[in-house]
């Protein structure tokens, strides 16, 4: 017969088996470093699996997983606010590089070309964006969230979210309307 | 993209929504490669660059806190030796001028006996007479 503890433990390895993929790729977005999303995304379940049994599933797990990864995000830059370390320790991709990434689907050369200026041009806007402005757009645009969850996730209420949103998308229209 | 909130839709014109799938997918096809990719190799490769930026980084480190411990000590020791003559060449200074005061102390008194012992023998001189002649008498 299975104890308390061996249940939880068997509860955790499915929220991870469920969710690692969704928060490694947040934190791939937001930092653009395929080492640090993944160091990140391992301080991450490893702070769930320590806060586990305090988890009172007010909100939902995953809800609760990306709060923890925008708050180790945050931390992780805060920690490093001496810039040259910063600049020495960073290992993000540029711009062209992560819009080498082509959706699926587009099948003309022609439709590939237009489909990678377009990812550039958003990319390089995100970039512009600041940090909690580029987290309430890459949780909308790229894991598309719903207002309520984005408010649960970064604390902010939902008015304020949508602001961060008009900014983020004024931005990103500004940078695709600049290259016509 | 599920964009079903009214203020959404309004912001959102056909150019800038596709330009948004195709982040999205292309944010999505990164990610699902970076998760395939083979975690051995990967964890080496990471593992090898960041060992290697931290042994550098550590190394600087140690360079620095070097450079600036031995460099206060250094320093530290050059302000210690500076004081040190500057101590004896005060004392010396102390002494020389001691040295010249005793010095100008006994000329003036040297200078003083012989103006003595230059007066005295004339203005004792009718004394001298007169003791000898207490003497014949």
């Amino acid at each position: 017969m299975a104890t308390a503890n061996e249940i939880a433990a068997q509860d955790f390895s499915a929220v991870v088996a469920a969710h690692r993929p969704q928060i490694f790729r947040f934190l791939l977005a937001s930092t653009r470093d395929v080492d640090l999303a993944e160091t990140l995304t391992q301080e991450c379940f490893l702070k769930a699996h320590r806060n586990w049994g305090r988890f009172r599933g007010d909100s939902s797990a995953m809800t609760w997983l990306m709060r923890i990864a925008i708050n180790l995000q945050k931390d992780h830059w805060r920690n490093r606010r001496m810039q040259f370390w910063r600049q020495a320790r960073t290992n993000s991709v540029d711009l062209d590089e992560a819009s080498e990434w082509l959706p699926s689907g587009e099948s003309s050369v022609e439709q590939q070309l237009l489909a990678r200026e377009r990812v550039g041009q958003v990319w390089k806007a995100v970039e512009g964006l600041s940090e909690r402005q580029r987290t309430v757009f890459l949780l909308r645009y790229v894991e598309e969230k719903e207002l309520s969850e984005i408010a649960a996730a970064t604390g902010l209420s939902e008015g304020t979210v949508k602001a961060h949103l008009s900014r983020a998308l004024a931005k990103v229209r500004t940078e695709l309307g600049g290259r016509r | 993209m599920s964009l079903t909130d009214k203020w959404m839709d309004e912001e959102l014109d056909p150019e800038l929504e596709q330009a948004l799938r195709s982040f999205r997918a292309s944010v999505h096809a990164w990610s699902e490669a970076e998760l395939s990719r083979p975690r051995a190799a990967t964890t080496w490769t990471a593992v090898h660059k960041r060992s290697w930026r931290l042994a550098a980084g550590v190394a600087l480190a140690a360079v620095l806190t070097v450079g600036g411990v031995s460099g206060g000590m250094y320093e530290r020791h050059r302000q210690q030796e500076r004081a040190a003559i500057a101590a004896r060449a005060a004392e010396q200074q102390r002494l020389a001028a001691a040295q010249q005061a005793r010095e100008e102390e006994e000329d003036l008194l040297a200078k003083v006996d012989s103006d003595v012992s230059r007066s005295v023998p004339s203005a004792m001189e009718p004394l001298a007479q007169l003791m000898a002649e207490d003497e014949t008498q």
